[in-house]
């Protein structure tokens, strides 16, 4: 268990500057998920917390303790930080037995036998790979040589478990069992995790906190719920959920503490209270209200508040339904659980509570008002 | 929360930086060996070059009666001698385009015919492929100078003593066919036709054929086919054999000088050593500047001209399906080609070259009253002949040349082997930093350097003491140490090709579980390379056990190996001598190789 510190890293790749003036703090017993499209500098900041890689700027404590200090070029040992690395390739050593794999760093430390025994066997049986303990990796199928990977990660007891992409050379099926594994594995161990993915599903529902990143800089810190209702930015919004957010053009001004909003759904007037601090432009200035497509509900003509709009196009799929629908030149796409069907270019009537509404400065691209998070679990 | 910097920190030098700076490189056993493997290759490869550069412009004891000045002296004296003097022409020009002229008809000669092999048995459906590709790449095991010496078993005249074939039949053989350029273009051309062989059924095999089926189906004919799709997609492959071939068969020496230097034909590589044997020494060492320089040009050249458009080499690098192309009523004639190819590049040469063994009186015939055992188990006292050495399994010579060849060969594929472990290795995992990049040109520079240039630049390098290093005249240490160099960048290519298998996440997990540099290397990194260290090793153990050109320079009479004393016995009119030493390198070569292939999975093909 330990709490990471990373302030003011740079990383640079000879010209390329990949991590720009990083500051992330890891509070203790957090599985903190690094998320962003490839590129952005995500493994990177996996592989320098794990001392592959050497940063050029910046200092990094683990509880405390100075790890790295790029300034006095002090870079601790990989092995001498208490933790231990899960790779998206695996990296077993072919020419090693699944038991072999895992022992190998146990008999570095020099543990008695009987406790190295007592490791080796409770990293079998908690990934459940038991009896495969003699076979070769190569006579493993891929989700078998996942579980051995951690096992043979979490075998050294491991204040700090780092995951590097582990579910992406895995079929559809075994990422989700897989999911739930990583779930209960950071339940049953209470580890500090850290996990790289580019698969928001996986950040959703495995961490604790998500760290959205954008070309080498954090655009988000906060919990999957907050990044999921309240994405700090438009490319933030844009990123996360699926299908992608509405954005609706509209207009807005600030006075006497409300903030008064225009779009070609309705107008709508906001409190201070659920403003961010985000400087505002002064007078009217043009927004984009954004809208996650489960908020829309589509209701009877007589509901109060009822917007007619009308159905662009209707995909039902099972257990939920798409529907594409317009109002004057804004498109935008509900999501309604279960099959229904809707004729297109009928009329429809939607509601839209406004509390679930985010709020984006189209200029600074900033959230400028919160969704409210109450009567979400 | 972000503050974009674009330029890299500089941080100020305190003496605890300095200190960490210091302790982070040289407590990392990896760095101090990439410092010790830089050093070594400076001291290797680039002084010796300087040196030998530097004693081209520096006069030697041996001139001072010929030209004024002081011994050590600058002088442009072998320079001159080489390029403006009235002896330039026979002792430069002359040899120079000879040279360049069987250069050229070798690769005219054996580009179109190694490129015709592979994609006949690459690309149709000729009959039986398995027993004829490993048919065809026998004749590249054979040393070249085996070559040489099978031609003149065939083609020897009078004027050498002995008969060969067609003379002992009575069918006079004038020298222009017996001796010189075209004996040499032929003998090295059913050498190197292997490159290009090689380089473009690789080439050919790495090509989807549905680019060709493509083709058909836009309604092209297979001609068509052939020059429009096929050969545009191999031409990288050949451009680089023409450069190969014509590289290595310009610095060839073994077999220019068998067939050559008798009726006086020099080229280059002939002149240069002689030069070096009878002097001025200079005067050989500029020449073998000018075969380097001549051998860097064609691969830069090669680089500049195919380095554009290599990018297609790898097209559908997956290699996919591939369906075999018809040839119809096409197929005999092809087939006799091919048969008639193998009868006189393979089983007639070495049939006579065997039988000849048997021969007293070589071009004599196969009658019962000319064949004998003694040139095999023969003692001295039962010499029919003028020949006063027995037999060579009688022969101490031979014994000892046996012994020497495979101590040679094992010390130096040893050596070469483990080398190729670490040069492989700093270079794939120093792949885009500077000292990944320095080692491996530095690696490369022997490539560029024909064998006798090699070693007369090691010869002259190490024949005097330097530092630590006693002088090395005349000693086993040096022809293994000029062995191992010349090798390297074989060795890095292979440790390079073994490395990038083993990828280095491998060894980043080990390293995260507290194994370090030397425990990383004992108990992932060796027990993963082993095969393709055996594999290295022994194809480097058979391109030394049938080495000519690199030690031919060196050798002194206690340490002859079976190739120089073949090459001897053959000059001095022993040919049945000579052809019974080749004859038993030979086998040699082919047991090592099958226990290579068969055992460990060697490849001829990546070999040189």
């Amino acid at each position: 268990m330990s709490r990471i510190e990373l302030k003011h890293v740079d990383k640079f790749y000879g010209d390329n500057h990949v991590l720009k003036d990083l500051n992330l703090t890891i509070e203790d017993g957090d599985f903190m998920t690094l998320l962003g499209p490839s590129g952005c500098g995500k493994t990177t900041t996996l592989r320098i917390v794990s001392g592959l890689e050497q940063p050029q700027n910046g200092i990094m404590t683990i509880d405390g303790v100075e790890m790295i200090n790029a300034a006095d070029a002090y870079y601790a040992e990989p092995s001498k930080r208490g933790l231990n690395l899960v790779f998206q390739s695996y990296a077993l050593w072919p020419h090693m037995t699944v038991r072999q794999n895992i022992e190998f760093g146990l008999k570095i430390q020099k543990l008695s036998k009987t406790e190295m025994d007592k490791r080796v066997k409770d990293g079998l049986e908690m990934m459940r790979i038991g009896q495969y303990a003699d076979r070769y990796p190569n006579e493993l199928s891929g989700g078998q040589q996942q579980r051995v990977a951690i096992a043979r990660a979490v075998a050294s007891n491991p204040k700090l478990l780092l995951l590097d992409e582990p579910l992406s050379n895995l079929d559809a099926r075994l990422r989700i069992d897989m999911r739930s594994e990583l779930q209960r594995l950071h339940k049953t161990l209470g580890t500090t995790i850290i996990y790289v993915t580019h698969d928001q599903t996986e950040a959703l529902t495995m961490s604790t906190k998500i760290a959205l990143y954008r070309a080498g800089e954090l655009s988000q810190v906060a919990s999957p719920m907050e990044l999921y209702m309240n994405p700090a930015n438009l490319e933030a919004a844009d990123f996360i959920g699926n299908p992608r957010i509405n954005l609706i053009a509209g207009k807005a001004e600030y006075k006497n503490d409300k903030l008064y909003v225009h779009t070609n759904l309705k107008d709508y007037v906001f409190d201070k209270k659920d403003m961010t601090d985000q400087a505002l432009p002064s007078g009217t200035f043009d927004i984009l209200a954004a809208l996650r497509p489960e908020q829309i509900t589509i209701v009877d003509k007589d509901f109060p508040d009822a917007i007619p709009v009308k159905v662009y196009a209707n995909q039902p799929a099972g257990s939920e339904t798409l529907v594409s629908l317009q109002a004057g030149d804004s498109d935008f796409i509900a999501k309604t659980i279960g099959l229904r069907y809707f004729d297109i270019d009928s009329t429809v009537y939607i509601h839209i509570s406004p509390s679930k509404i985010n709020i984006y400065d189209a200029k600074s691209q900033n959230l400028i008002k919160r969704a409210s998070l109450e009567d979400i679990g | 929360m972000s503050k974009v910097k674009s330029e890299k920190p500089r941080h100020p030098m305190t003496s605890k930086r300095l200190k960490n700076q210091f302790l982070n490189i040289v407590t990392n056993p990896f760095n101090v060996i990439v410092l010790i493997t830089l050093v070594i290759l400076f001291c290797l490869v680039v002084i010796p070059l300087i040196q030998m550069v530097a004693s081209t412009f520096t006069l030697a004891k041996s001139e001072t009666r010929r030209v004024h000045g002081e011994v050590g002296s600058f002088t442009m004296y072998y320079w001159k001698y080489m390029f403006a003097s009235t002896l330039s022409s026979a002792a430069f020009f002359k040899p120079l385009i000879h040279s360049l002229v069987c250069g050229a008809f070798t690769v005219l000669v054996s580009v179109p015919l190694g490129s015709v092999l592979a994609w006949l048995l690459v690309r149709t459906d000729i009959p039986g492929k398995n027993i004829i590709g490993l048919l065809i790449v026998i004749p590249y095991m054979i040393p070249s100078w085996t070559k040489a010496i099978a031609w003149l078993s065939i083609f020897r005249n009078s004027r050498s003593g002995a008969n060969g074939l067609l003379t002992g039949l009575g069918i006079p053989v004038p020298d222009w066919l017996a001796y010189g350029p075209i004996a040499i273009v032929l003998c090295m051309s059913l050498h190197y036709y292997a490159f290009a062989y090689m380089n473009v059924s690789a080439a050919l095999r790495s090509i989807n054929s549905e680019l060709e089926e493509m083709g058909e189906i836009c309604g092209a004919t297979k001609p068509q086919i052939l020059k429009s799709i096929t050969l545009p997609l191999v031409m990288p492959a050949i451009l680089s054999s023409i450069i190969m071939t014509l590289s290595k068969s310009i610095g060839a020496y073994g077999v220019a000088a068998n067939l050559g230097t008798r009726i006086g034909y020099f080229t280059l590589a002939t002149k240069m050593k002689q030069f070096i044997e009878k002097g001025p020494t200079g005067v050989g060492y500029s020449m073998s500047i000018v075969l380097i320089a001549i051998a860097a040009l064609i691969i830069y050249g090669n680089q500049k001209i195919i380095g554009t458009r290599k990018s297609y080499a790898t097209i559908g690098g997956k290699g996919g399906r591939s369906t075999d192309m018809k040839l119809g009523r096409a197929k005999k004639p092809l087939m006799v080609f091919l048969v008639f190819f193998l009868f006189m590049a393979m089983v007639f040469p070495m049939f006579i070259l065997v039988m000849e063994t048997f021969q007293i009186t070589t071009g004599n015939g196969y009658g019962i009253s000319n064949l004998t055992l003694y040139n095999w188990v023969g003692t001295v006292d039962q010499a029919q002949t003028y020949t006063n050495y027995p037999g060579i399994f009688r022969n101490p010579e031979f014994m000892s040349a046996f012994l020497n060849t495979v101590k040679l060969s094992f010390l130096t594929s040893a050596i070469t082997a483990v080398c190729g472990v670490f040069l492989g290795y700093i270079s794939t995992r120093g792949r885009g930093k500077w000292y990944g990049a320095m080692t491996e040109q530095l690696v490369f520079v022997p490539f560029l350097m024909p064998g006798v240039a090699f070693s007369t630049m090691y010869f002259a390098m190490f024949s005097q003491q330097h530092f630590i290093i006693p002088s090395l005249y005349g000693t086993f240490t040096l022809i293994v140490l000029t062995s191992v160099v010349k090798h390297f960048p074989f060795a890095s290519r292979s440790g390079t090709s073994n490395m990038m298998q083993i990828a280095p996440e491998l060894e980043e997990s080990a390293m995260i579980n507290g194994a370090g540099f030397w425990k990383r290397m004992q108990a992932i990194v060796m027990p993963l390379a082993k095969n393709g260290f055996i594999s290295g090793f022994m194809l480097t153990f058979i391109s030394v056990a049938k080495e000519l050109d690199l030690i031919i320079i060196m050798m002194t009479p206690k340490m002859r190996t079976l190739s120089f004393l073949a090459f001897t016995y053959s000059q001095d009119g022993y040919a049945q001598m000579s052809d019974a030493i080749s004859v038993i390198v030979l086998l040699f070569i082919v047991v090592c190789y099958v226990v290579a292939n068969k055992v460990f999975g060697a490849d001829i093909g990546k070999s040189w």
